[in-house]
């Protein structure tokens, strides 16, 4: 048993539904109690979607529990299909009914239906939600993309056409998924590539028969199309593109692999690529960003891709890095390692919450939980992955990949900091009467505040015993701009305590200062 | 069984209303959803769910931004293991709950909660509780209680809680003057409002359940009247009769009407003279009468269709009907009461359509078709039916603000004429 305030993912069937969702045709009828439709409101409500999830629900109750269960799953599923006569339809259990041992698979095919049914074994007292997409997607494309073809065949039409390429795993309800799809479709078409699936995202069950016309596979989100790629890279011989196309390196990246595939020469798209994003962080106000400490959690996918944009393309250092996809560990670990960091791969949100304690950053990349994490913390924040909430399912088009995604991504990245003239002026005049920051804004009057903003270590350090400053000391760290006092004031306390300092006086503080200094 | 067929010919019962009862897919919460408020009415206590992930993927998307406020609520997730043996999954169970405690110590009273995995199970929480008492004594007091969605429906999570308060109340003194106990968490403005109510009428001593601390259990006993301030009650009822208490049977008090009938229940039974009744609560009637006016407009002559969520659809339905003139198309409620929506019943006017139990897919079939101006419905249904021009009022809103009493009644008002408000002001 495991306590758990916060989970992460859901369990597997809920990314069977983001699968079901996103696409067209296909009806999921799931074996669950009454209560399991609470996740039609993931879809409706955090995703604003218009419809209800295709998913018809058996809401089977304690007077049903015994023979009844197997014959409400049957009846559920024909209604289901007469209602809505899908041209293919997906059948599993959830949680509860997994432990009941109905057979959703054997009940379905009983019934005879005269479309596809595809039975979903998903595990939920093992697996969580990504799993439970990528099963879904995997099994969907090797019971719908047809037989492989002959060796040595000839790809469909493959003379006098553009190359062809699949674009693989957005679902729904994944983070940025609409407008990252609109930015890989358009930047492959500017390459003189044609896209012939996208899916599961759009997809019906009818286009996945049609996979494998393409000569490749892009995959854009590994947590959930991994596996159907591999598949139809041994079965059709596809390769694919793992390389995820956010941030300015890693899109250049993805599109001079993507132009080596398909035989064309990327010259012309790298060379007008439109990205604000490099010049942004050359010019001379981003030089403030220069080793800003940056703690980034989150799905493997955007955690690895964050870690990078922020080294490489903000100049951020990276002092924390993890997820909780542990399916993606090994890739984490060694991006960690090229960081010279330890990688932190937990679900717990309470580890998390003690990792950015100890690296003390000053900016967190993270998902939801991370942006409540670091409000508590009173430090900057930006969401780069799921899980997230209303906010961050835009009415605005904002991609994460492409160039585009490159410059949203400077924007997401670098608002919540300081910028660097406002730091400077704020450290210049720290002193004037309207800029310390006791204060109020010269809007409100630029009165002096009765109560004193509450000081940041207050949250951050959990000294084991308090260590007296001597009131010259505690004058001149009063002088220190207040938005980095309580790093100066816990790393002062942190250098007196290793030093078995019983009073900190200021030459403790400028040693300290001289000992941290970056 | 999930038939989506006709409805059958509905029996009339004796209050005019038609009333009818429908199986199939259910589009409701489970009883966990009731711990989201639950534990901010009680607070010194913690609600542990044993269930799985499903279960604590639930509460955090019912919780939405609560969760990160210190919450006492959490869920111990089964995992593979503790399905291997049950011996193993008592232990795993006490070291969950010793970690929780040693975490917060501020804790009184700890319930472990039951979900649709344990009771499959059959993991037996009673013991569990019992064992834990005994080690946690006197510290911490552990209950125990289903939530589970095959059990419970949303607010029936409520009632499975309070009844497993009943056992825990001290008994009143034998000789004890007559007490009265209003039954049903209420919000703490709407609780004072009443308690003042009563202190006006003379009725005295009131105690409420839940109390608002676990220690502060109030007395029950044979001089004991309830009153119930909530429609989905029926086995605390049940517990408190056993304990020797008399239910006072009277409408829910949402409206005007309705905590006018509330109120005269209790006076009546505690012999209340009619002048001081009318004193007391003449100020309050002349308030929400001002309070309903603006709102009366607006929702006059609209019909309204209720899918079934909370079991307040049947007193909601009576006060649109009766205070705010609109016109009823459908009622759904997750189940009825006979016996304590009586008043209720009898106040619907005559003809009104009562669904207990839902199909879904049949029951949006109708709404449909009945094109109503108003349709009570979940967050998983109310986007969909406003893409398809139906404006909608999404209910769980009606279990998290006060709407209650006379004072809430133009808020309880306003919530209704809202979304056609916007219909009406929007022009995208």
């Amino acid at each position: 048993m495991q306590l758990t305030v916060w989970t992460y993912e859901g369990p597997p069937h809920i990314g069977a539904m983001r699968v079901a969702t996103a696409m067209r045709g296909l009806h999921y009828v799931l074996h669950a109690p009454q209560g399991d439709t609470y996740a039609d409101l993931l879809f409706t409500m955090i995703e604003r979607r218009d419809a209800r999830p295709p998913v018809t629900y058996t809401t089977f109750q304690a007077r049903d529990l015994g023979a009844d269960t197997a014959e409400i799953f049957k009846s559920a599923c024909a209604e289901a299909y007469e209602r809505f006569r899908p041209e293919a339809m997906i059948v599993g259990a959830s949680c509860t009914a997994e432990l009941i041992q109905d057979d959703p698979g054997g009940l379905a095919k009983a019934l005879n239906l005269p479309i596809p049914v595809i039975p979903l074994e998903l595990p939920a007292y093992q697996k969580k939600e990504n799993w439970g997409a990528s099963e879904t997607f995997y099994r969907l494309v090797r019971a719908l993309s047809g037989p492989a073809p002959a060796p040595g065949a000839p790809r469909l039409g493959a003379e006098g056409r553009r190359p062809l390429c699949n674009i693989l795993g957005p679902t729904a309800l994944g983070f940025r998924h609409r407008d990252d799809v609109a930015e890989i479709r358009g930047l492959l078409n500017r390459l003189g590539i044609d896209v012939n699936v996208t899916a599961p995202m759009g997809a019906s069950p009818t286009d996945l028969a049609r996979l494998g016309a393409a000569d490749f596979n892009v995959v854009l989100y590994p947590e959930i199309a991994r596996a159907a790629a591999q598949y139809l890279q041994k079965a059709f011989g596809q390769p694919m593109v793992e390389t995820v196309p956010i941030g300015f390196g890693a899109t250049t990246r993805f599109v001079e692999e993507v132009a080596a595939l398909a035989g064309l020469d990327p010259a012309p798209v790298l060379a007008e690529h439109g990205s604000r994003a490099p010049w942004y962080a050359r010019s001379v106000d981003s030089t403030y960003l220069t080793g800003k400490r940056a703690f980034i959690f989150g799905d493997a996918t955007h955690a690895l891709a964050a870690a990078r944009v922020a080294r490489s393309e903000l100049g951020f250092a990276v002092v924390g890095l993890g997820t909780y996809g542990r399916e993606f560990a090994r890739e984490v670990r060694a991006e960690a390692a090229e960081h010279g960091i330890e990688a932190l791969i937990t679900d717990d949100y309470l580890d998390v919450e003690a990792a950015i304690q100890a690296a003390a950053p000053e900016i967190v990349l993270g998902t939801q939980m991370e942006r409540h994490v670091a409000k508590r913390l009173g430090l900057p924040c930006a969401v780069i992955s799921a899980p997230v909430h209303v906010q961050d399912f835009p009415a605005r088009t904002s991609p994460q990949m492409g160039f585009e995604g490159a410059n949203v991504l400077f924007d997401t990245l670098v608002h919540p900091l300081m910028m660097g003239l406002e730091e400077h002026l704020l450290g210049m005049f720290r002193e004037d009467r309207e800029f310390h920051d006791g204060a109020a804004p010269s809007h409100l009057g630029g009165k002096a505040r009765t109560v004193p903003p509450e000081p940041v270590t207050t949250v951050t350090v959990a000294a084991p015993a308090s260590i007296a400053w001597a009131a010259e000391a505690e004058k001149e760290l009063r002088k220190i701009p207040f938005f980095v006092r309580g790093k100066a004031r816990a790393n002062t306390e942190r250098f007196a305590r290793e030093r078995a300092l019983a009073l900190i006086t200021i030459e403790t503080l400028y040693d300290a200062k001289a000992h941290f200094g970056r | 069984m999930n038939a989506h067929a006709p409805l059958p010919p509905a029996p009339s019962e004796g209050c005019g209303v038609s009333l009818r009862q429908e199986r199939g897919q259910r589009a409701v919460f489970c009883g966990l959803t009731g711990i989201v408020w639950l534990h901010r009415k009680i607070q010194d206590a913690f609600f542990l769910v044993v269930g799985s992930r499903t279960c604590a993927h639930l509460i955090q998307s019912a919780a939405g931004v609560m969760i990160f406020a210190e919450p006492r609520f959490a869920t111990a997730i089964i995992d593979e293991r503790d399905l291997a043996g049950l011996a193993d999954m008592n232990e795993e169970l006490d070291r969950v709950v010793s970690r929780l405690i040693e975490r917060r110590p501020d804790i009184r009273l700890l319930f472990l909660v039951g979900s649709c995995p344990s009771e499959v199970i059959k993991l037996d929480l009673s013991r569990a509780a019992l064992r834990l008492s005994q080690r946690l004594a006197p510290a911490v007091r552990v209950l125990n209680y289903s939530g589970s969605g095959i059990e419970t429906t949303f607010t029936q999570g409520e009632d499975a809680c309070l009844a497993a308060l009943v056992p825990e109340m001290p008994r009143e003194a034998p000789n004890a003057a007559p007490s009265l106990l209003v039954v049903g968490a209420l919000a703490d403005v709407v609780e004072d409002q009443f308690l003042r109510l009563f202190s006006e009428l003379g009725i005295g001593p009131v105690h409420v359940l839940p109390a608002r601390r676990a220690g502060a259990l109030p007395p029950v006993g044979p001089n004991t009247s309830y009153l119930l301030a909530q429609p989905f009650l029926a086995d605390t009822a049940r517990a408190l009769e056993a304990r020797g208490a008399t239910r006072i049977a009277a409408p829910f008090p949402l409206g005007s009407e309705g905590t006018t009938g509330w109120l005269r229940a209790a006076a009546d039974a505690f012999l209340v003279p009619e002048a001081r009744f009318a004193a007391a609560t003449a100020p309050g009637i002349a308030r929400a009468e001002r309070a309903l006016a603006p709102h009366r407009e607006r929702l006059s002559g609209k019909r309204a269709f209720f899918f079934p969520d909370s079991q307040l659809e049947v007193p909601l339905a009576r006060f649109l009907a009766r205070e705010m003139g609109m016109e009823l198309a459908e009622v759904g409620t997750p189940y009825l009461h006979r016996a304590h929506l009586a008043e209720e019943l009898a106040l619907l006017p005559p003809g009104t359509r009562v669904v207990e139990g839902q199909s879904l897919d049949a029951q949006m079939d109708r709404a449909r078709a009945a094109r109503p101006d108003l349709t009570v419905c979940g967050l998983g249904l109310a986007n969909p039916f406003e893409a398809e021009g139906l404006a909608t009022k999404w209910s769980i809103e009606l279990l998290f603000t006060p709407i209650q009493g006379y004072e809430q009644a133009g808020d309880l008002a306003e919530l209704f004429a809202r979304p056609l408000l916007r219909r009406a002001r929007l022009e995208v």
